[in-house]
């Protein structure tokens, strides 16, 4: 039941705004891919085209290999999860369940017992007869998602769709969902702006950037080795920090790193940092000073003042006592492989913290 | 913003200390006051004269009379039609415009609300005027072929279509207000998505969430076509507000009971279709 899909050429234009832009992806059967990227970056518009929702201007969207651009959104085999809620109001959580199987008038008694079965597949054995109005939201998406999947489709899309919900349901239903797609098997696109959702549940992440692809690959493989700079400012926080090449290895803040894939073109390069790779230690004698601090409970991200500039760092919570602002600090970086991008900032390094991530 | 039937869901009042509790005494006495105190003077000059005493006479003449039945009659079937009629234009055209051309809402909202502008006279002065030159102009066309055909002494369908254009405020913004309290567009897509066909995304889902905005659009119709006087006179025809006038010109005790008595039955009417609308809503 789970099958390959694959994006080839899309490109969707509205109005004046290029959503898509010539998007090429094959995500393979049975696996749980996740399209990250900022608003208005097409996500949404490339899982809309697989529902039926959005026609591509150009480009195709290919099921298991056969083109269905032009079948009808009724007449597709995938099962979405909406971003808002959805559940019909006038229905109760089990005829919510069962509607596609009505549609396809399936016998009373067995779109009754599928939609049970489903219903405690998602957690909600005891939640049949309550109406959406009567349910949380966070139990609302868990009856969308065994909605979505009562017809048994052959791919499943997921369109933001735990924005909605507060923290901890947020966090706890990801990994549902995760658990329900291993165990299923079942061909998942996951749509996002959020990179830690991202980063936590996918088979692989797709970055996409003003209707393109820029990078698609494991998650510690996106995180870790970002193929170009958007990519590294999106998924996680970086650093930029002046550095000066020479040959293979790059000075930075006084240590010398190795460069890690190309170098750039220049010899004056930013080099990208994450907070967590800067290592911060008490010291009376130290040229840094902490700026700020915030606290993070497992952790404790530092605003720290260097000469001509700030970086941010992340260190551990249980430091956040002797790291107080005001603290005289030294701030080493840790020993491994850097990443280098155009000089974008001239001074070393007013720090920069993209999209409040983490 | 809709127009209020006594269809929206009454919330449960809430405790409130007692001065507060007091001014909506005095206020609901005084609305009561003041719908029921004539209601009540008219009551009385129907039924009491003093020469003869209380008699329900006035009554009796006014169901006996000749044409309270058949106006009466006519007065429903032309305001079912309508009903039917102006729902079947609207809700499709609203739910089209709402799914594939947002842009247009305001234009529609411009147009539907036009009639209120306009008044009943002028629209029937511009009606007549054009049925007339629309002899000439129209009658090779088989749109003007069509309406002489389905035209009928018994049934206007000219009074229905005239109906409709003025009624289209009330229903637009009735249903409007419908569609505002769910998202059209999702709840579309997620039938849709779950194989539904066009027609039954309309019946089985966006139809039942729109119960009462459909009950308060037929209510606000029928209270109108029941009530119109304008157009079907100025037309020529005898539905049950024409009738009234025609039957109570001379007659002033007579005429008194006729306004009751169609107030008794527009709001048994009322009762009737809410008490079905809400019925079903709660299945």
């Amino acid at each position: 039941m789970t099958a390959q899909v694959e994006f080839r050429g899309l490109r969707r234009v509205f109005g004046k705004t290029v959503a898509l832009d010539g998007f090429d992806l094959t995500i393979a059967p049975g696996e749980f891919v996740a399209l990250l990227g900022p608003s208005g970056c097409g996500k949404t518009t490339a899982l809309r085209c697989v529902a039926g929702f959005e026609r591509p201007d150009s480009g195709a969207v290919l099921v298991d290999g056969e083109d269905i651009t032009d079948v009808p959104a009724n007449k597709r085999d995938a099962g979405m999860v909406f971003q808002s809620y959805s559940l019909f109001p006038n229905l109760n959580a089990r005829d919510n369940v069962a509607f596609g199987l009505r549609v396809r008038k399936v016998p009373v008694a067995t779109r009754r017992a599928k939609a049970d079965e489903l219903l405690e597949l998602v957690g909600l054995p005891s939640h049949a007869d309550r109406f959406p109005h009567q349910l949380s939201g966070g139990q609302q998406q868990r009856v969308a998602l065994a909605r979505a999947l009562a017809l048994e489709p052959r791919v499943l899309l997921l369109d933001e769709p735990l924005s909605a919900l507060d923290a901890k349901v947020r966090v706890s239903l990801r990994e549902e969902i995760r658990r329900l797609q291993l165990d299923l098997g079942i061909t998942t696109i996951f749509v996002t702006h959020d990179q830690e959702e991202a980063l936590s549940i996918a088979d692989r992440v797709a970055v996409l950037r003003d209707g393109r692809l820029e990078q698609c690959g494991p998650p510690a493989e996106v995180y870790d080795r970002p193929a170009t700079p958007f990519v590294a400012e999106f998924v996680g926080t970086m650093n930029h920090l002046a550095g000066h090449v020479s040959g293979d290895k790059v000075r930075v803040l006084g240590q010398l790193l190795p460069v890690d894939g190309e170098p750039a073109g220049t010899r004056e390069v930013d080099v990208l940092i994450r907070p967590e790779a800067v290592r911060v230690t008490p010291d009376p004698e130290g040229k840094a000073e902490i700026l700020a601090a915030s606290f993070r409970g497992a952790s404790v991200r530092l605003r720290v003042a260097l000469s001509g500039g700030e970086v941010l760092a992340d260190v551990p919570g249980h430091e956040a006592l002797s790291l107080a602002p005001g603290t005289r600090v030294t701030v080493r970086l840790v020993e491994r492989p850097v990443l280098v991008a155009e000089r974008t900032v001239t001074v070393p390094s007013p720090a920069s913290e993209p999209a409040d991530a983490v | 913003m809709a127009a209020l039937t006594g269809l929206e869901p009454v919330t449960a009042p809430v405790r409130a200390p007692s001065r507060p509790r007091l001014w909506r005494g005095a206020v609901f006495l005084l609305a009561a006051a003041y719908f029921l105190i004539p209601l009540g003077a008219s009551l009385w000059y129907t039924i009491y004269t003093p020469t003869a005493g209380v008699s329900f006479a006035a009554y009796g003449e006014l169901l006996t009379a000749e044409g309270f039945g058949s106006s009466l009659l006519l007065s429903m079937s032309l305001a079912v039609a309508t009903i039917v009629l102006a729902l079947l234009l609207t809700l499709p055209a609203m739910l089209a415009v709402r799914l594939s051309a947002p842009r247009l809402r305001p234009v529609m909202e411009v147009v539907c609300t036009l009639p209120l502008v306009v008044p009943p006279i002028t629209f029937v002065a511009g009606l007549t005027t054009s049925l007339r030159t629309g002899t000439d102009v129209l009658a090779p066309t088989p749109f003007w072929a069509t309406l002489i055909a389905v035209q009928n002494p018994a049934f206007p369908v000219v009074l229905v279509l005239a109906y409709v254009v003025l009624v289209l405020p009330f229903v637009y913004r009735s249903l409007d207000a419908g569609l505002r309290t769910m998202d059209v567009r999702t709840l579309v897509e997620a039938a849709r998505n779950l194989g539904a066909s066009w027609p039954h995304v309309l019946f089985r889902v966006i139809i039942p969430n729109l119960r009462s905005a459909l009950a308060s659009a037929s209510f606000l119709t029928l209270a109108l076509v029941l009530g119109e006087f304008t157009v079907a006179r100025l037309l020529g025809y005898q539905p049950f507000a024409v009738w009234i006038v025609t039957i109570s010109g001379s007659k002033g005790q007579l005429s008194v009971a006729v306004s009751i008595l169609s107030l008794l039955l527009i709001w048994l009417l009322l009762l009737a279709v809410s008490t079905a609308f809400s019925g079903k809503e709660r299945k």
